[in-house]
C-alpha cells in the first residue's frame, strides 16, 4: 500500500526534512478521453446550479422571486440589491437585519480559531520533545478523547457555564452570578462560545500538530539545549516558525468549522442578537419566514459568502485543513 | 451605520480577547523562562501542557462521564432511573423510526458520496485540465449545512401543481411528464432521501478530493506492468486502481460515515424532525434543550458515541496496518 496516514490526513510536512521526489506522472497521463470530460462537465454544472438558483433568487425582485423559478431570469431579467439592504439592517418582513450575527460570527470564530491552535502547538510540542514518563499515554488519550461526540459534552458544559460544578463538598467550577442577580456572568457574552469550541477543537488540533512538530529534526532540538535554550525559547524561536503552515492550514479550517456551526452555537448563544452568529439567524428565519424567499435566500448568500471567499482564494490551505480536519465532530 | 459601528466594537472585542490571550501567553513565558535548575522541567510541563488538560478534563472528559450517569437518571436529573431511558429509545415506535432513520442515513449518504467521489477521481485522473471542475464540486464543503439547507430548500419548494413552479425539482418533473410532482420534503419516506442528497451534495467534493491523491499516488511503473501483461479499461481499474486505494477508500466512506451519524443541522433546518425524518442527533437535541428530558437526550447522546466508537477505532488500526505494509 503507497497510501501513507499523512495522505488521509494530509498535514503538509516539515520542508526541512526533504520531501521524497514523486514519480513523474505525465508518462502515464492518458490523452484525455472527451467522453470523460463531458461526463465531468455535467456533473460540475449539477453540482454548481443549486447555488447558481441561491444567486439568483436573492437577486430578483420579491414578486418574481415567490412567484416564478428562478430559471426565468433568461426571459424576465429584473435583478435588485433590494433584498441584501433588506435582509442586513432588518425591514418591514423581517424586523432584525442579519448585520449584528455578521459580526458576532467573525467575533466568535477569531478567537476559537486561534486559542486552541495555540494551545494545542504548545501541548504538541509538551508530548513530542518534552521528555517525561507516560507522554504516549498522555498522547494516546487526547487520540483517544476525539471519539467523544460534541453531544456528550453539550449539557454538562452548559450546566457549568449556568449554575458551577460541585462534587460534593468540592466546587470544580464555581456558580458566577452578576451581582444582584441569580444570572450567571457568562450569558451574553462570547465567552462559553470561544471556550467550548476551543475544548472540542484541541483532540484534533493536538494530534495533527503533534504529528508535524514530531517530525522536526531532532538536532535542532538537542543543538539548542546544549546550547542552554529553555523549552520555552526553542518553542518561541524554532518550533513556531517551522509549523506556520500547520497552523495556517488548521486555522483556516477551524475558522470554517466556526463559522459554519449551529449546534454549539445554539447551545451556548441562545437566539439573540448579542451574541448568536449568522447561521443561528439563518435557521430561526427560514423556520419562521420560509415564504420570503427573496430574503432567505440573500441571507443565506450573506452567510456563505465569507467560507466561498475562503476557498476561492486560500484554496490550497484550505483543502489541506479541510481534509486534516473533515474527521472533527 | 449604528448597526456597523457596533459591528465593529464585536470584532473589537474579538481581537481584543485574542491579543489579552496572547498577551497573558507571553507574559507566563517570561516569567516561566526564569525557572532554573529543578524547576525548569516543573514549569515547562504546566505552561506548556496544563491548558490543554485543564480545557480537556473540563470539556471532554468529564462531561462524558456526567452524560453517561445522566442517561441513568430521569428528566430533571434527580433519580436513578435504571435503563428506563434506553427501553424508552430502543422500544418505542417514534424512536424506532428514528434509528431506522439513522440506519439508511449512514449507509445510503457515505455509499453514493464515496461512489460519485470514486467516480469523479477516476474521471478526474484522465483529464488534462482538471481544477476548475474541481473547485466547483468541492466548493459546497466551504457551505455551512444550514446555507445548503437553504439552497436546497429551494430546490424542493412545493408549489401547487396547476400553478407555476419556483422549485427546479417540480418544474423539471413536469417538463419530464411527471404532471402532479408532490411535496418532496412531505413525501415519505422518500424525503429522507432528498435530505440525504444534500450530505451527498457537500460530502462527494470531499470523497472525490482525497481520491484523487490517492490515485495519483499509485506508481506509474505499477500502472505500466499491468498495461504490458494486457489490463485495460475495467480490468486496469478493478484489478489494480481499486486495491491500490482499497485503504484510503475505506477510511473515506467512515470518515463521511461518523459526520452523518453526527448529522443535526440538515434535518433541523429542512424539517425539523417533522414528516418522519428525524435522526439521532437531532432527536438528542429535541430531548435536552427543547422538551428539557436530561435523562433522555443524555442517553441519546450515549448511543450516539456508542455507535462511533468502532467506526473511528476501524479507522485507527486501518492507518496503522497501512503504516505497517509499508
Amino acid at each position: 500500500m503507497s497510501v501513507e496516514a499523512h495522505e488521509i490526513i494530509p498535514i503538509p510536512q516539515p520542508d526541512i526534512v526533504g520531501k521524497e521526489e514523486s514519480i513523474p506522472e505525465a508518462a502515464r497521463r492518458k490523452l484525455s478521453s472527451p467522453w470523460a470530460s463531458g461526463l465531468v462537465i455535467l456533473i460540475t454544472i449539477l453540482w454548481t446550479i443549486p447555488t447558481f438558483g441561491l444567486l439568483v433568487t436573492s437577486l430578483r425582485p420579491p414578486e418574481q422571486a415567490q412567484n416564478s423559478g428562478w430559471w426565468t431570469i433568461f426571459t424576465d431579467p429584473t435583478m435588485t440589491l433590494n433584498n441584501y439592504s433588506e435582509v442586513i439592517s432588518g425591514g418591514s418582513v423581517i424586523p432584525n437585519g442579519i448585520a449584528p450575527y455578521f459580526f458576532n460570527s467573525f467575533a466568535i470564530a477569531i478567537p476559537a480559531a486561534i486559542f486552541p491552535l495555540v494551545i494545542a502547538c504548545m501541548a504538541a510540542y509538551a508530548i513530542a520533545w518534552i521528555p517525561f514518563k507516560g507522554s504516549t499515554f498522555v498522547f494516546f488519550t487526547i487520540f483517544a478523547l476525539q471519539v467523544i461526540p460534541l453531544q456528550m459534552s453539550l449539557l454538562p458544559l452548559l450546566t457549568m457555564f449556568n449554575k458551577g460544578w460541585s462534587m460534593g463538598p468540592i466546587t470544580v467550577f464555581p456558580d458566577l452570578n452578576k451581582p444582584g442577580t441569580e444570572q450567571s456572568i457568562f450569558v451574553g457574552t462570547y465567552i462559553p462560545l470561544w471556550v467550548a469550541h476551543t475544548m472540542f477543537a484541541l483532540p484534533l488540533a493536538i494530534f495533527l500538530l503533534h504529528n508535524f512538530i514530531n517530525q522536526l529534526p531532532r538536532e535542532l532540538f538537542e543543538a539548542a539545549r546544549v546550547d542552554g535554550a529553555s523549552h520555552f525559547l526553542i518553542f518561541r524561536k524554532l518550533v513556531l516558525p517551522l509549523t506556520v503552515p500547520a497552523i495556517a492550514s488548521f486555522a483556516i479550517f477551524q475558522f470554517l468549522w466556526v463559522w459554519n456551526d449551529l449546534l454549539v452555537a445554539l447551545t451556548f448563544a441562545g437566539g439573540t442578537p448579542d451574541v448568536a452568529p449568522i447561521t443561528a439567524y439563518l435557521a430561526n428565519i427560514k423556520g419562521s419566514y420560509g415564504a420570503q424567499l427573496h430574503l432567505i435566500t440573500a441571507g443565506a448568500f450573506v452567510a456563505i459568502i465569507v467560507p466561498l471567499i475562503v476557498f476561492f482564494s486560500l484554496q490550497r490551505f484550505f483543502v489541506r485543513g479541510l481534509l486534516a480536519g473533515s474527521v472533527k465532530g | 451605520m449604528e448597526e456597523f459601528t457596533s459591528g465593529l466594537t464585536k470584532i473589537g472585542t474579538g481581537l481584543a480577547a485574542v491579543a489579552i490571550f496572547l498577551g497573558l501567553l507571553l507574559i507566563i513565558f517570561f516569567v516561566g523562562a526564569r525557572a532554573k535548575g529543578k524547576l525548569q522541567f516543573p514549569a515547562a510541563m504546566i505552561v506548556f501542557l496544563g491548558p490543554a488538560v485543564v480545557l480537556l478534563a473540563y470539556g471532554l472528559i468529564a462531561p462524558a462521564f456526567l452524560t453517561t450517569v445522566g442517561s441513568f437518571q430521569n428528566a430533571t436529573g434527580q433519580d436513578f432511573v435504571g435503563w428506563a431511558n434506553y427501553s424508552w429509545i430502543f422500544t418505542t415506535e417514534s424512536n424506532r423510526k428514528v434509528l431506522l432513520n439513522t440506519a439508511a442515513w449512514i449507509v445510503i449518504a457515505p455509499l453514493f458520496s464515496t461512489g460519485i467521489g470514486l467516480m469523479l477521481a477516476l474521471l478526474l485522473d484522465r483529464m488534462k485540465r482538471e481544477s476548475i471542475s474541481k473547485s466547483l464540486i468541492f466548493m459546497p464543503m466551504a457551505i455551512s449545512f444550514v446555507g445548503a439547507g437553504i439552497i436546497w430548500g429551494l430546490v424542493y419548494e412545493y408549489r401547487d401543481p396547476s400553478g407555476v413552479q419556483v422549485g427546479l425539482m417540480s418544474q423539471i418533473a413536469q417538463w419530464i411528464g411527471m404532471d402532479d410532482p408532490p411535496n418532496w420534503l412531505l413525501w415519505q419516506p422518500w424525503n429522507n432521501f432528498f435530505l440525504m442528497v444534500i450530505m451527498i451534495w457537500i460530502q462527494v467534493g470531499f470523497a472525490m478530493v482525497v481520491l484523487s491523491a490517492a490515485i495519483k499516488a499509485i506508481p506509474g511503473d505499477v500502472v505500466e506492468a499491468a498495461e504490458l501483461d494486457g489490463a485495460t479499461g475495467w480490468k486496469l481499474f478493478s484489478r489494480v486502481t481499486i486495491p491500490m486505494v482499497r485503504g484510503t477508500l475505506i477510511v473515506v466512506f467512515t470518515t463521511i460515515m461518523i459526520a452523518v451519524l453526527k448529522i443535526f443541522d440538515i434535518v433541523r433546518t429542512m424539517t425539523n424532525g417533522n414528516f418522519g425524518t428525524q435522526v439521532v442527533a437531532n432527536e438528542m437535541y429535541a430531548q435536552a434543550f427543547v422538551q428539557f428530558d436530561v435523562g433522555r437526550g443524555s442517553a441519546m447522546a450515549v448511543v450516539l458515541f456508542v455507535a462511533v466508537i468502532p467506526l473511528i477505532a476501524y479507522n485507527v488500526m486501518q492507518l496503522r496496518k497501512e503504516r505497517t505494509i509499508r
